[in-house]
């Protein structure tokens, strides 16, 4: 075998808590990196899965020590290592990629200066060698015409092009190792395949090693070799990608992946009960025993080894017995044939005209959303579903009254018109459609307590006060499955799924007919997700609301919706019952959004239809996607609105090319599908 | 509360700011019992005395006793500003709030008008209403009120932007909630840290302010003891007679020091950077 790269050895770091006692963050790891390979590490949020990336470069946050074992580089031994070389190493030998690659860039020099920077730092090169190595690895890292994109500044880049400048960046220095960050988790899921498959081929090619650090084991089966999972600070499972996806050991390696929405399978994962421990608490059993469907007695007694299983390590004695099976439930839709809320022709524009323009009388840009309209049913749940932009969070804002409608008009269903903006909408109105939102964090006031958050819309509405809201409140967290006495708790003191349930309550407080659902669980963690995920549909069958939900993630909306609307730049591309949207035949750009999504599975490949160019305003006329279509057919897509085209049921397309329920007619004048590399 | 005391008191430099600021308030309340003489009592036959035994810190050109007037020399100042910082905070704190969560043009138009205030010359433009309405506390605690009430609104302002924009804001507006409720349930919870903070600096400014009027003769009035007044008064014997001026500064320095640094170390305790919090 040959000599690892990286070799982490029994490695335990943390902070010093304020009694002195030693809070480690990394308990005890050992993780071992070849030449070339491209390892996965996975876990959620507080399971140190950073802390590991960041140690391998010799690098703790500020705060963190470490209290024994080492980190070997290449030969060296990191935290040894006295700080000038270390740093050296940094950035030529080992690179890292962060999350978000727009602000690690520097906003006020060129791309090309940037690069030629960090040439400058690690190789001998002279500056004109240097300006053909700038072009060379721009090149090399796929951006379309290289000269023009040094010339650049990064926000002149697309999300996606920024990610390959900081790749690009990392190269310069010849890294036989690339550390990766979270590089795609705020990418749309069109661009996050581009870039997987793009970092794949650059792996392959120059032969560099890779960690991939990620919450999303879609993602990680896409990339890695080999996968660390880790669960509070250790490793629980650690193999090769195909053994430990397709089946996995640890109880809660099969737990994370069941709590995964497929798109191939409709209804809601299982979750997995309770939360990890907290980071840095003293461990005296298994991490996992509390929340582990197999527990045992045995498993208090302390906490197991890492032992050998197959080509994998597993820490659980028990990995080899049959598993009990994690299976998803299936919703039972209850949609009654009364309407809740029906959108006709809506248009909403944030553009303002300034005083020059109103005077010169410029026209006005596209509108942010136009022609949205659908029906909501009573009971009924409606996914809308589009990347960043495509205006599925401004429809819902204008639903709850806070963007104002152009044209057209929002009728709740007995007639009762929500055109005006909440100041214009009694207090009747306003009860019967709440919104919850995406990040639990920013929408619970932090100074108010649970009990204060939950009573202020009983006070408002119902007019309760005293004892009386207090037991309300108290019945709302129980109907969320929160102990009463968190009525006293602040939102700081709650974990992230808490504070998403309070909101949850908080809407529910109101006994809506309308949910809107912003979001609710992108900033959740997987096992948190499909809890939350449940918790919805179970107060929709005991409440009979109505919800929109909006999501990036398909397989999400998959799971808990009815009938669903694909939205690209504001428009609406494809409608219909949701087994309908999700089967061919598709528009053009819900082909691209679900050949796009990344499946746990490391067998399944994306397929990659239209570019990953980024668009910040939708087209003046024609059909919204015609700059990205792979399936363009002609002029009409620049100039006619598509039709709508009614297949069966409900399922509407908005597309030029002629559908039927059998697929695209006219598939012959379509240019080949772009397979993934 | 007495937490917050005992994070700001766990590091020197917060501990010091609390001991100088308790020092003198503790000082300017108890000033009748420990000062030796009579702040105002002349003595013809000992005048400009170098410090001694008697006169701890010398006497002046009129034979007063220096320690007794340092000692009794911050008490109108205390009082008279320490009530417009009050006046300061809590005008300038709720116009800020308000502004800052209503927005749109009512905000536009206002900080228009904020701009022009918080660009005069405001010392002079105090001189001049002093002139008119004379030098009395009653005449000064409104004007350096709200001059000063100005600049906590901007500042105040600025952060309740970046709260109303915040989502638990816009629940409440989605859901139908008056302003009132929004302003005092959902707004101040969120900026009472940076008023308290905003607050204990324009108090230490408005200190020096006031020391100033005084040094230009439209604070204090003599024979009122004030160490601004009495800088003014022996300034011109600072090469022959220097404890005159020097010890009614070093009352008066170590006063702002010490409020600034306590000022800084509320904002640590309560997670505020002074960077952000006092913008303007």
């Amino acid at each position: 075998m040959t000599e690892p790269l990286i070799k982490i050895e029994d490695l335990s770091l943390g902070f010093t808590a304020k009694d002195g006692r030693q809070a480690p963050i990394l308990r005890g790891l050992s993780l071992e990196l070849a030449p070339g390979e491209t390892l996965g590490i996975v876990g959620e949020s507080g399971s140190g899965k950073s802390t590991v990336a960041l140690a391998m470069m010799g690098y703790l946050k500020p705060g963190l020590s470490v209290f024994r074992g080492r980190a070997v580089f290449d030969g060296n031994d990191m935290f040894a290592l006295p700080e000038k070389e270390r740093t050296s190493l940094r950035g030529s030998s080992i690179a890292l990629i962060p999350q978000n690659a727009g602000q690690a860039l520097t906003p006020t020099l060129k791309i090309g200066q940037q690069i030629d920077e960090a040439l400058r730092l690690h190789t001998a090169l002279n500056a004109d060698e240097r300006k053909i190595k700038v072009l060379e690895l721009l090149n090399r890292v796929r951006l379309p015409s290289p000269e023009d994109i040094a010339e650049r500044y990064p926000h002149e880049l697309s999300g996606g092009q920024q990610q390959r400048a900081a790749v690009a960046m990392a190269l310069a220095g010849n890294a036989k190792a690339l550390l990766l960050d979270e590089p795609t988790t705020g990418l749309d899921v069109t661009t996050q395949a581009h870039i997987l498959e793009f970092l794949r081929s650059l792996a392959k090619e120059l032969g560099v090693a890779m960690i991939y650090v990620s919450h999303d084991l879609g993602v990680i089966a896409r990339v890695a070799d080999r996968v660390a999972v880790m669960y509070a600070g250790m490793l629980v499972e650690e193999g090769p990608t195909r053994d430990v996806l397709r089946a996995p050991n640890h109880p809660y390696t099969r737990g994370l992946l069941a709590s995964i929405p497929r798109l191939g399978e409709p209804g809601i994962p299982a979750s997995m009960p309770g939360v990890p421990p907290a980071v840095g608490s003293e461990l005296t059993a298994c991490a996992f025993a509390d929340r582990c469907p197999q527990v045992r007695p045995h498993c208090k007694d302390g906490v197991p080894v890492l032992e050998p299983r197959g080509e994998c390590q597993v820490r659980c004695p028990f990995a080899g017995e049959p598993a009990p099976d994690h299976l998803s439930t299936l919703r039972e839709p209850q949609v009654r044939e009364a309407r809740a809320l029906e959108l006709q022709d809506v248009a909403i524009s944030y553009h303002k005209p300034g005083f020059m323009n109103r005077w010169l009388k410029k026209p006005e840009p596209a509108p942010t959303v136009d022609r949205a309209g659908f029906v909501l049913k009573k009971g009924e749940t409606l996914g809308l579903v589009g990347e960043s932009g495509s205006g599925k969070s401004t429809i819902l804002r204008a639903i709850a009254g806070l963007a104002g409608t152009r044209k057209g008009s929002v009728t709740l269903g007995d007639g009762e018109s929500l055109n005006a903006p909440v100041a214009g909408r009694n207090r009747e109105t306003l009860r019967r459609v709440q919104m919850i939102f995406q990040n639990a964090d920013a929408s619970l006031n932090p100074r108010q307590s649970i009990g204060e958050i939950l009573m202020a819309p009983l006070k408002l509405y119902f007019g309760l006060k005293g004892a009386e809201a207090q037991a309300r409140a108290e019945a709302l967290l129980e109907a969320v499955r929160l102990p009463a006495r968190y009525m006293s708790h602040f939102p700081g003191q709650l974990s992230g799924g808490e504070k998403q349930r309070v909101g949850v309550a908080r809407a529910f407080a109101a006994n809506p007919e309308v949910t809107l659902c912003d979001e609710v669980t992108s900033a959740l963690d997987v096992s948190v997700q499909a809890a939350a995920l449940a918790l919805l549909t179970r107060l929709q069958r005991e409440n009979g609301s109505s919800y929109i939900f909006v999501s990036h993630d398909l397989a999400v909306v998959r799971a808990v919706s009815d009938r669903v609307a694909v939205l690209y730049q504001g428009r609406i591309c494809e409608s219909g019952p949701a087994e309908q949207v999700y089967a061919p035949p598709y528009h053009p750009y819900t082909q691209t959004l679900m050949g796009a999504v990344l499946e746990p599975d490391p067998d399944t490949a994306p397929t990659l239809l239209a570019n990953d160019m980024s668009e910040k305003a939708p087209p003046a006329t024609g059909c919204p996607f015609q700059r990205r279509c792979a399936k363009r057919i002609g002029s009409i897509c620049d100039t006619m609105v598509p039709p709508a085209q009614e297949l069966a049921d409900g399922h509407v397309i908005h597309c030029h090319i002629r559908m039927s329920a059998a697929g695209c007619q006219e598939a012959a004048a379509v240019p080949e599908l772009m397979p993934a590399e | 509360m007495l937490k917050l005391l005992a994070t700001i008191a766990s590091k020197p430099s917060g501990a010091l700011g609390l001991g100088l600021t308790l020092f003198h308030l503790a000082l300017a309340v108890l000033a009748p019992w420990i000062a030796p003489f009579d702040p105002t009592a002349q003595n013809a036959d000992a005048i400009l005395l170098a410090p001694n035994a008697t006169h701890l810190m010398g006497t002046d050109t009129l034979g007063r006793d220096v320690f007794s007037r340092v000692v009794h020399g911050g008490r109108l100042a205390i009082a008279v500003t320490f009530t417009a910082a009050v006046i300061a905070t809590l005008w300038g704190g709720f116009a800020g709030i308000f502004f800052g969560t209503v927005g749109g043009r009512v905000d536009e138009y206002s900080m228009r008008i904020v701009d022009a205030f918080l660009s005069m010359p405001w010392l002079l433009f105090l001189l001049l209403i002093i002139s008119i309405g004379g030098a009395g506390p009653l005449t000064i605690i409104p004007n350096l009120g709200f001059f000063y009430g100005v600049a906590v609104l901007r500042v105040v302002r600025g952060a309740a932007m970046q709260v109303s924009a915040r989502d638990f804001v816009t629940a409440a507006k989605a859901r139908g909630e008056a302003l009132w409720p929004i302003l005092t349930r959902e707004m101040f919870p969120n900026l009472s840290d940076i008023l308290l903070v905003e607050g204990a600096m324009r108090w230490s400014w408005m200190l020096l302010a006031f020391s100033s009027l005084s040094f230009l003769g439209f604070g204090a009035t003599p024979p009122t003891p004030d160490w601004g007044l009495m800088v003014a008064q022996e300034r011109g014997l600072l090469s022959t007679a220097p404890w005159g001026v020097f010890w009614p500064c070093v009352a008066l320095s170590s006063l702002i020091i010490g409020i600034n640094l306590l000022a800084d170390a509320v904002g640590k305790a309560l997670g505020l950077d002074r960077a952000t919090a006092v913008a303007v």
